[in-house]
């Protein structure tokens, strides 16, 4: 067979396969640091896909073993149809984009000259004119790398890896470290892309960020992955939709707590307890009467519903924003 | 305007222009270091041959007709001292040679005025020497010596032997070598610290062209690194280059890209700044020194000028002064030449062997 047959059957078979990534058995150890531990993925195209867990969790490992700049010790990564270190490299990286954490530009030069640098690595893709307006950039073209702020530099990160019109667009960690504002314009950016029918893989440990943009959440750490679904079925697969947290005076005893009507799991938290409940209208009230029953004072009474980061905590335990 | 990208060689390149035009100590190092050291060099170790020599008579009986003597020489500026202040100036460089009556000799000779002189100097300073000469000379002159056959002085000043047009070539061999170790390795070193080299390893960017990007920038720039030491040389010191321009770029490319190739195989794995600065200081402070920048390599023992001629820096620098000062062609230095491309070809073959992206 020559090589373009069996490019075009490879093609072909891309364009009947709705998967745009498929990960099997993805291995990746640092010495004992087990970064990457086993991890099956298949991101379908079209969709955004985010990977959400704490600092160390091995989230950057696996995606830039997906994106081909790190050897996996075992496991296949498949890519628009083909596997990295089969000839297929440049092809592919002609149609993905890549955002890297903590990648610094050159400082030196000019909002408009390092896209213009960037676009010209691509053999096809959005002008630069059209790039600028994509990151919203328009203010800043004339400005030097070094001069930014934070959130301009990682729109500035955005705007170069959308040079190409990517198929699939890999963003690690494009938020962490921005105020609001400046989150607020990079998800605009990525939603965009999305609105354009590209795939995202995003990688952050923000669970709002992850709610917001991702059609599908895998949560990891360890290296591992504890669950993965769309945000909605993560947060049902706790059977609870809604949270109560409060302090507790006098004595109120963690079984009491459990037999409440619609409480499905009590945690202790400090001075009190944060219970996760079915309903705030069944349990909300019993609660209250337990509490009168028993003579106890409750302080600081917090309702909310349920998130991502409760799914987290009920999996790996600990919380999404510990650093370690 | 002009939205039109181009090849990634020509953007790469200027990109990488830009970069190295808008740093300033960049330009300082480049530009300004070496005419302030031509400058200064120049005039420190100006041609003193023209001058006078000092000459010292120390102060005892007779001395004053030992003044007499000197006095009709042109060559001899004579001074009255004490044998302290004479000491004191002869060990300060002020004065060449002290004249000293010897007195024990003299009483001997039962006051006669003048039979034996003792002349005290330095004999490792080749002016001490010269006024040595000069100074016995006039002497005997003045008391009717008969010269038995007659010299006449001509005196020129030949350009191509003068310390500055020694001095013209080396520095711009050193320069080549500074500005295209650091140019490259620094940038390299930085640009992986920074994990751009990453970032770029991402995109479907030709790996060779990103260090073809460096190796053209750095001859684009080189144009006016050379130009300014050869034409500032020619205005200020009337160095002439005696050989054809086009041998001089040839060389100065060839050496250029040398340095290159030595900056990306030192940036080739090294994660930190600091470590790919010592590497660089390692290799390049003995060039400095060995390669004849500032003095001959030939004042080195021999036996070591088979390993000092193998540095690619004292290839370049014999080279330049091959090219500038003896008006040699590219055949007689292909030595030289050949020295420098082996070092080119090795450092590259080898960083892009090496080379760690991440
Ligand atoms: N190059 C490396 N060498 C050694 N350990 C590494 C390396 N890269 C990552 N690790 C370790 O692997 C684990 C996962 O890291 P990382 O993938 O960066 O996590 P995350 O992106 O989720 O914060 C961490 O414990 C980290 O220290
Ligand atoms: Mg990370």
């Amino acid at each position: 067979m020559t090589l373009n047959k069996k490019e075009e059957i490879s093609r072909k078979q891309v364009e009947s396969n709705p998967s745009a990534i498929v990960c099997s058995g993805v291995r990746k150890y640092f010495q004992e640091v087990r970064a990457v531990d086993g991890v099956d993925l298949e991101v379908r195209k079209g969709e955004c896909f985010g990977l959400l867990g704490p600092n160390g969790a091995g989230k950057t490992t696996l995606v830039e073993i997906i994106e081909g700049l790190t050897k996996p010790d075992a496991g296949s990564v498949e890519i628009l149809g083909y596997f990295w270190g089969t000839g297929n490299d440049h092809a592919i990286r002609e149609r993905i984009a890549v955002q890297l954490q903590e990648t610094q530009l050159a400082d030196k030069l000019t909002v408009e000259e390092t896209i213009r640098l960037f676009r010209s690595f691509f053999s096809r893709g959005h002008s630069v004119e059209e790039v600028i307006i994509l990151g919203d950039l328009e203010e800043k073209r004339r400005e030097r790398v070094h001069k930014l702020s934070g959130g301009t530099k990682q729109r500035l990160a955005l705007a170069c890896a959308l040079v190409s019109d990517p198929e699939i667009l890999f963003l690690d960690e494009p938020t962490t470290g921005l105020d609001p504002q400046a989150r607020a314009k990079v998800w605009d950016a990525i939603e965009g892309f999305k609105l354009r029918g590209g795939t995202v893989v995003l990688t952050t440990h923000y669970m709002e960020e992850a709610a917001r943009l991702c059609e599908r959440v895998a949560i990891m750490d360890h290296g591992r992955f504890f669950a993965i679904g769309t945000p909605a079925e993560l947060v049902a697969s706790l059977g609870a939709r809604d949270i109560i947290e409060f302090n507790v005076h006098g004595n109120l005893e963690a079984d009491i707590l459990k037999d409440l009507p619609g409480v499905k799991a009590v945690e202790r938290k400090n001075e009190g307890y944060i219970l996760k409940v079915l309903s705030l209208d069944v349990s909300l009230p019993a609660l209250l009467s337990a509490v009168e029953q028993h003579q106890a004072k409750i302080g600081h009474l917090l309702t909310r519903q349920a998130t991502l980061e409760d799914v987290f905590m009920s999996m790996a335990g600990g919380s999404l924003s510990d650093e370690r | 305007m002009k939205d039109k990208v181009m090849h990634p060689l020509v953007e790469l390149t200027i990109a990488r222009i830009k970069e190295s035009v808008r740093e300033p100590e960049m330009l300082f190092w480049v530009f300004v270091f070496p005419i302030l050291l031509a400058v200064a060099l120049g005039i420190a170790f100006r041609e003193s041959s023209a001058d006078t020599f000092r000459i010292a008579v120390e102060e005892s009986t007779g001395s004053k007709g030992v003044m007499k003597l000197l006095l009709p020489s042109e060559d001899i500026e004579p001074v009255m001292l004490t044998s302290e202040e004479a000491e004191e100036q002869l060990r300060k460089g002020k004065i060449d040679l002290i004249i000293g009556i010897d007195q024990i000799y003299n009483v001997r000779q039962e006051g006669d005025a003048l039979t034996a002189l003792v002349f005290t100097y330095d004999e490792t300073r080749s002016n001490s020497m010269a006024a040595r000469m000069t100074g016995q000379d006039a002497i005997e002159r003045g008391l009717g010596r008969k010269d038995i056959v007659s010299i006449r002085d001509n005196r020129v000043e030949t350009p191509g032997s003068r310390y500055i047009d020694f001095l013209i070539p080396g520095l711009i061999g050193m320069n080549l070598m500074g500005s295209g170790m650091w140019g490259v390795g620094f940038a390299l070193v930085l640009a992986r610290t920074r994990k751009l080299l990453k970032r770029l390893a991402a995109t479907p960017m030709r790996r060779s062209h990103y260090f073809l990007g460096f190796m053209l920038s750095r001859m684009l720039f080189l144009i006016p690194e050379v130009a300014i030491l050869v034409v500032l040389g020619r205005i200020i010191f009337n160095v002439r280059v005696s050989g054809s321009a086009l041998d001089l770029v040839i060389v100065s490319i060839l050496g250029s890209m040398t340095f290159a190739g030595l900056g990306m195989l030192v940036a080739a794995r090294s994660r930190t700044i600091e470590g790919a600065s010592g590497w660089m200081n390692f290799i390049m402070m003995p060039m400095y020194i060995l390669s004849g920048c500032f003095f001959s390599y030939e004042r080195f023992p021999e036996f070591s000028f088979p390993f000092i001629r193998a540095l690619p820096l004292t290839a370049l620098n014999d080279a330049l002064r091959a090219v500038i000062n003896d008006g040699r062609p590219l055949y007689a230095i292909w030595l030289e030449l050949s020295v420098m491309s082996v070092w080119l070809i090795l450092s590259v073959v080898v960083s892009l062997k090496i080379f760690r992206w991440q």
